[in-house]
C-alpha cells in the first residue's frame, strides 16, 4: 500500500539486538548511506562488556545509535525517534531511550517464550501483547520468518539463513527513509567476495526488507531527511580511535621520525593498536608489551633512541604508568601518552565513557611533575589532537598527555580530511657534535623554549648519561644540592608553562564575547554543549560556549575570557574536575554540572541547567 | 687522500669523570673494571654502545661508563632496553641489574625479554641482598637469611635465577663472579658475541650487608672444591687437584673420583644441550646439603634463535614490499569517501 511521506530535519535511530545479530554492521551501513546522501551524521555504538554474553539476555544486547539530519549534527542524539529491536531483551534494555510517540520496529520471533524468559519477562507480560507500548507506534514484523521464506530456495540451513536477518531490517529502514540500497549492495559484494552464495542471499534479503515496506498491508509512514548544508569538499567517515592512529602516523611522517607504539591491550584504547599494526608499511613499530609499565618504559627506550614514541591506555593502565611518566619528564624525553578514558575508579565501567582522569593527568605522579595535556572534542578531532600532542612532545622534549574517551573513541562522524601538505610542520633536529676541543657536551642546556637538545646514541662525541635522579642544571650530572633541586623543579614547571606561548589562544565557539553565562567544556562533551548552547541562543538567551582543548598549560587569554561573563558553567562527565582547576587558578565562581553514569550528556540536560542559571 | 685511522680505544676511554660511589670493597668495582677492560676488544664504537640500568647499587653503573647510558626506574631497565633495541637494532645494548631489580620488581620484564630474545646483554649482579635500601633479604637470599627485614630468618623460598631464565627460554645463560676477573672477561666477551639475549649472572659480594655470601666459591681455600668451571666439549672436572668429576648415573649427576673413573666417562659439557643445561643450573644446593654438587660457572647454554628486533624489521620490509611505502594522503583518505 502507499505510504505518506513526512519531512524531518533530523532523526535518531537506535538499532538493538543480540550481540550476534549484526547490529553494528546494520548501523554502520545505514550511516554510510546517509553520509553519502549528504546528511550530517553522528553515531555511537554501545556493546556489551562480555565478548559472548549469553544469547538473548540483557547483558548480551548490542546497540548502535545513529543521528542524521538536514542540519548540522553534533551528537549521536539525546533520545531515539525509532527503535529497532531484534528481541525482547533489546526492547527492555533500550525502551527508555525512545521518545514518546516514537516508532518501534520489533522482530516478533525475538519475543517467543524462550526470548521472553531470557529477558526475564514473564510470559503473560509480553510487551507486544499487552498495553505497555501504547504510547509508541509499534510495528511488528516476523523478520525471521520472512527472511527464511526469501531464502527458501537457497539450499542454506536455517542457522545460516538467520544470519541475514539484519539485512532485512536494513532494507526496511532504507525504505522508511527513502534511501537507495545500492551502497549496501556494493558493500555486500565486496564483503563476501570469496563466498558468492552469500552475496546472493544477503542482497535477496536486503531487497525483501525494502519491498516489504511497499507491500505490507498496514499503514506505514515514510520519512525524508534532506541533505545538510555542510561545507563542500571530500569527506570520509572517521572514528576517534581510528583518527588518533592516523594522527600518529601523520606526525611520524611529517617529523621524519619512525613511530614506536608501546602498549598493552585495554578497552577502549586497543583499536588504536589494531589500526597502527596495519600500517607497518609506514615504518610503524607496534610493540605489544607484557604489561602497562613495559608499554611505557619501552616507549621511553625508543624515545632515547630517537623515535617518535607513544604509549596508550585507559585510566587503570595510566595509573600503572605513573612512575615511568615521571621518568620521561625528569629525563626530558619526548613521549606521547594517550588515555582513552572510561568509567573508573579501578576497573570501573570498561566499555562506558567518562572524563574522570583529568586530575590523574594533571597530578597523578609523585613529586612536582607537570605534563602538558591536550583533549580531543570529537572523533575527527582525535586526529588533530594526537598530531598536536606529538608536535609539542617533540618540539619541547616533554611527555604530553592526549586525552580521549570511550564516547569519541568509538563514535563516528564525517570528516573533511586534510591533505598532508596542509598539516603543521613538526621541527625536530637531533643534536650534532659541534663541540670545540676540550668542551664538554651539556645534555640539559636550554634553548629559548627551555627545551633541551636530543642527542641520540650513535652521535659520536655526545655520549652522555641520563636518569631519574635529580640532575645538575645543564650538565645533567647527579646533584643533591638543595638549591639546585628547587631551581630544577621550577625550571621544569617554567618549561611547561612556556608552551602557552606556542599554542593558539582560546576562542569562543558560539555566542558573544561578553554575556550572562559562559559554558566551558573540554573533551567529548562538545557536541552536547554545542547543541544545547545553539538552542538556548536561538531562544534568545545571552550565553556563550568555549571549549578548552589545551588543558595544561591553558591558553594565555583564558582568564580574561572567563571574567567576561557573569556566570560560568562547566559540564563534565565526572564529579567536578576542570571546575576545581578553573576555580583554583582564576578565582572564578564557576559552577559544575556533573553526570557520572557512563553515558554522555544529553543536550537537554545541559540546556535545562543553562536556563536555570540565566533565569535565576 | 689521507685516511685517518682511529686509535684503538683503551679501558681508560670508557671511564667517565664521575666519582665512583660504591662502598669501598664492593664487588661492583671489579665488575666495572672488567667491563671497561673488555670494551675496547669488542670493536664497537663508543657512541654505538648503550648501558641501561634500573635501580639499586649496581644500577649506578651507566654513570661510570663513557658510552650512552640511562639510569631508569626500578625493575624496568629490561623494558627500556627492549624499546631501544626495537627502534635501533644496530646499537650494542647492555643492561646492568641486580637480584632485586631483575628478579623481584622487574621479574615480569625479565622473562619477557628472554622469550623475545632481543640481542641484548644482561649483567645480573647477584649479591643476594638489597644493598641500596640497606640490607633487606632479596628474592635470591637463601631461606633463613637473617636481615634487617627478617630478624628471625626469611621464610621466602629463593629463586634459582638461571633456572628461571632457562624456564623463560633464554638463549644464552652463564655465570661468573666478581673475584675471578679472567673468567668474567671471557664470559663477557662470549655474551657480546652471542646473537640474542645473553644472561650473565655475576656473583658479587656486598661487603656491607651480606659479606661472604659467596666466599666458598670465590676464596682460595674453598674455591676449587666448591666450584665447577665448565667449558664446551670438556669433561666436568673439579676439586683441589682437579681430582674429581661429575658423571651421569642415568639422569642423576654424581661426584666421582678421577682415580676410579676415566675422564672419558664423565659428563662432557655441551652448551647446545638444553636438557643438560637445565640440570647444570640445578647444581644449586648449599655445601651442607646431602646431595651437594659443586656450583658451576661458565657458559651453560647457548641457542641460535631469531631475535625479536630482526623479526620486527623483517615484517616492516615485508609490508613495504607487499603494499608499497606508506602514502600518507591515501591513509588520510581511507577507502570510502564522498564529495559534497
Amino acid at each position: 500500500m502507499s505510504a505518506t511521506t513526512e519531512l524531518k530535519k533530523n532523526v535518531v535511530i537506535l538499532f538493538a539486538g543480540d550481540s550476534g545479530d549484526g547490529i553494528q554492521l546494520t548501523g554502520t551501513q545505514f550511516s554510510t548511506t546517509a553520509a553519502l546522501y549528504g546528511n550530517d551524521i553522528s553515531t555511537f555504538p554501545n556493546f556489551p562488556a562480555e565478548i559472548r554474553a549469553p544469547q538473548g539476555t540483557i547483558a548480551g544486547v548490542s546497540g548502535f545509535q545513529l543521528h542524521f539530519g538536514s542540519e548540522k549534527i553534533y551528537t549521536a542524539g539525546d533520545a531515539a525517534d525509532v527503535l529497532v529491536v531484534m528481541n525482547a531483551a533489546a526492547l527492555k534494555a533500550n525502551i527508555k531511550q525512545l521518545k514518546d510517540g516514537g516508532i518501534i520496529i520489533a522482530n516478533t520471533d525475538g519475543f517467543d517464550a524462550k526470548n521472553l524468559k531470557l529477558a526475564n519477562i514473564p510470559a503473560e507480560q509480553n510487551p507486544l501483547k499487552n498495553s505497555s507500548l501504547d504510547k509508541f507506534k509499534l510495528f511488528e514484523i516476523d523478520v525471521t520468518k520472512i527472511t527464511r521464506n526469501a531464502l527458501a530456495d537457497s539450499g542454506m540451513g536455517t542457522k545460516e539463513m538467520d544470519r541475514s536477518k539484519n539485512m532485512f531490517v536494513l532494507g526496511f529502514i532504507y525504505w522508511m527513509y527513502n534511501r537507495s540500497i545500492e551502497n549496501s549492495i556494493t558493500f555486500i559484494k565486496e564483503q563476501f567476495k570469496k563466498r558468492p552464495e552469500l552475496i546472493d542471499a544477503n542482497i535477496k534479503v536486503l531487497k525483501a526488507g525494502y519491498n516489504y515496506g511497499d507491500t505490507v498491508e498496514a499503514p506505514m509512514q515514510r520519512f525524508e531527511v534532506k541533505p545538510a548544508p555542510v561545507e563542500s569538499g571530500t569527506y570520509r567517515s572517521i572514528m576517534g580511535n581510528q583518527a588518533a592512529a592516523i594522527g600518529l602516523v601523520a606526525a611520524s611522517q611529517k617529523s621524519g621520525l619512525p613511530l614506536f607504539y608501546g602498549t598493552y591491550p585495554i578497552t577502549p584504547a586497543s583499536d588504536i593498536l589494531h589500526d597502527l599494526a596495519k600500517n607497518k608499511n609506514f615504518g610503524v613499530k607496534t610493540f605489544q608489551a607484557e604489561d602497562e609499565i613495559a608499554a611505557v618504559t619501552s616507549a621511553i627506550g625508543a624515545a632515547f633512541g630517537g623515535a617518535l614514541a607513544v604509549t596508550a591506555s585507559s585510566g587503570p593502565g595510566i595509573a600503572l604508568k605513573g612512575e615511568a611518566i615521571g621518568l620521561a619528564l625528569m629525563m626530558e624525553l619526548p613521549l606521547v601518552i594517550i588515555n582513552v578514558q572510561r568509567g573508573g575508579p579501578s576497573t570501573g565501567l570498561p566499555t562506558k565513557t567518562e572524563q574522570a582522569d583529568l586530575m590523574q593527568a594533571l597530578h597523578g605522579r609523585n613529586g612536582e611533575a607537570p605534563v602538558p595535556i591536550i583533549a580531543a572534542y570529537s572523533p575527527s578531532d582525535c586526529f588533530y589532537s594526537a598530531y598536536e600532542a606529538c608536535r609539542i612532545a617533540l618540539e619541547f622534549m616533554t611527555p604530553v598527555f592526549f586525552l580521549s574517551d570511550g564516547y569519541i573513541a568509538n563514535g563516528a562522524e564525517p570528516w573533511k580530511f586534510p591533505a598532508s601538505k596542509d598539516l603543521k610542520e613538526i621541527n625536530v633536529q637531533f643534536a650534532k657534535n659541534e663541540l670545540k676541543e676540550g668542551e664538554k657536551y651539556l645534555p640539559y642546556k636550554r634553548d629559548e623554549k627551555l627545551s633541551r637538545p636530543w642527542a641520540i646514541p650513535g652521535t659520536k662525541g655526545l655520549e652522555h648519561r641520563i636518569g631519574g635522579i635529580e640532575k645538575q642544571h645543564e650538565t645533567g650530572n647527579i646533584s643533591y644540592e638543595p638549591e639546585n633541586h628547587e631551581f630544577m623543579v621550577k625550571l621544569r614547571q617554567a618549561k611547561v608553562d612556556k608552551i602557552a606561548d606556542y599554542i593558539p589562544l582560546q576562542t569562543i565557539d558560539n555566542g558573544n564575547a561578553k554575556g550572562k553565562l559562559l559554558v566551558v567544556g573540554w573533551g567529548s562533551t562538545y557536541g552536547s554543549i554545542k547543541t544545547a548552547v545553539n538552542e538556548a541562543i536561538e531562544e534568545g538567551y545571552d550565553i556563550a560556549h568555549a571549549h578548552i582543548k589545551y588543558l595544561n598549560p591553558f591558553p594565555k587569554n583564558l582568564g580574561e575570557i572567563l571574567k567576561s561573563y557573569d556566570k560560568v558553567l562547566i559540564p563534565e562527565m565526572n564529579n567536578g574536575q576542570l571546575v576545581k582547576v578553573i576555580r583554583d587558578k582564576y578565582f572564578v565562581d564557576a559552577k559544575g554540572l556533573n553526570k557520572i553514569q557512563g553515558l554522555p550528556f544529553t543536550s537537554i540536560e545541559i540546556k535545562n541547567k543553562i536556563i536555570e542559571m540565566v533565569t535565576k | 687522500m689521507i685516511e685517518t685511522i682511529e686509535p684503538k680505544l683503551t679501558a681508560k676511554d670508557f671511564v667517565t669523570d664521575q666519582e665512583v660511589r660504591w662502598c669501598p670493597g664492593c664487588g661492583d668495582y671489579s665488575i666495572l673494571k672488567q667491563v671497561q677492560t673488555v670494551m675496547p676488544d669488542l670493536g664497537i664504537p663508543r657512541e654505538q654502545i648503550v648501558f641501561i640500568s634500573g635501580i639499586g647499587c649496581s644500577s649506578r653503573f651507566p654513570y661510570y661508563m663513557e658510552t650512552f647510558g640511562m639510569h631508569s626506574i626500578h625493575g624496568r631497565a629490561t623494558a627500556v632496553a627492549s624499546g631501544l633495541k626495537a627502534s635501533r637494532p644496530e646499537l650494542s645494548v647492555w643492561i646492568v641489574t641486580g637480584d632485586g631489580d631483575a628478579l623481584s620488581i622487574g621479574g615480569n620484564h625479565l622473562i619477557h625479554l628472554l622469550r623475545r630474545n632481543f640481542n641484548i646483554n644482561v649483567l645480573l649482579f647477584n649479591n643476594e641482598i638489597y644493598g641500596l635500601t640497606k640490607g633487606q633479604y632479596s628474592p635470591a637470599s637463601p631461606m633463613g637469611s637473617i636481615t634487617k627485614s627478617s630478624p628471625m630468618g626469611s621464610v621466602d623460598h629463593p629463586f634459582n635465577p638461571l633456572a628461571l631464565c632457562l624456564g623463560a627460554d633464554a638463549t644464552f645463560v652463564a655465570r661468573s663472579m666478581d673475584r675471578d676477573p679472567i673468567h668474567l672477561r671471557e664470559v663477557l666477551k662470549r655474551a657480546n658475541a652471542h646473537s640474542g639475549t645473553s644472561m650473565v649472572e655475576i656473583y658479587q659480594n656486598c661487603n656491607v650487608f651480606n659479606d661472604g655470601a659467596f666466599e666458598v666459591f670465590t676464596e682460595k681455600g674453598t674455591k676449587k672444591i666448591n666450584t665447577l668451571m665448565v667449558e664446551h666439549g670438556k669433561p666436568l672436572i673439579f676439586g683441589e687437584n682437579a681430582d674429581k668429576g661429575i658423571k651421569l648415573d642415568g639422569f642423576k649427576p654424581v661426584v666421582v673420583n678421577l682415580a676410579d673413573v676415566s675422564a672419558n666417562d664423565l659428563w662432557i659439557h655441551d652448551e647446545k644441550d638444553a636438557v643438560k643445561a637445565g640440570m647444570l643450573v640445578r647444581f644449586f644446593d648449599k655445601p651442607s646439603s646431602a646431595h651437594y654438587l659443586p656450583r658451576p660457572f661458565g657458559v651453560f647454554y647457548t641457542e641460535d634463535r631469531f631475535c625479536y628486533e630482526d623479526a620486527m624489521v623483517a615484517q616492516l620490509e615485508e609490508a613495504i614490499s607487499k603494499k608499497g611505502k606508506g602514502d600518507l594522503d591515501a591513509l588520510l583518505k581511507g577507502n570510502n569517501t564522498w564529495t559534497i
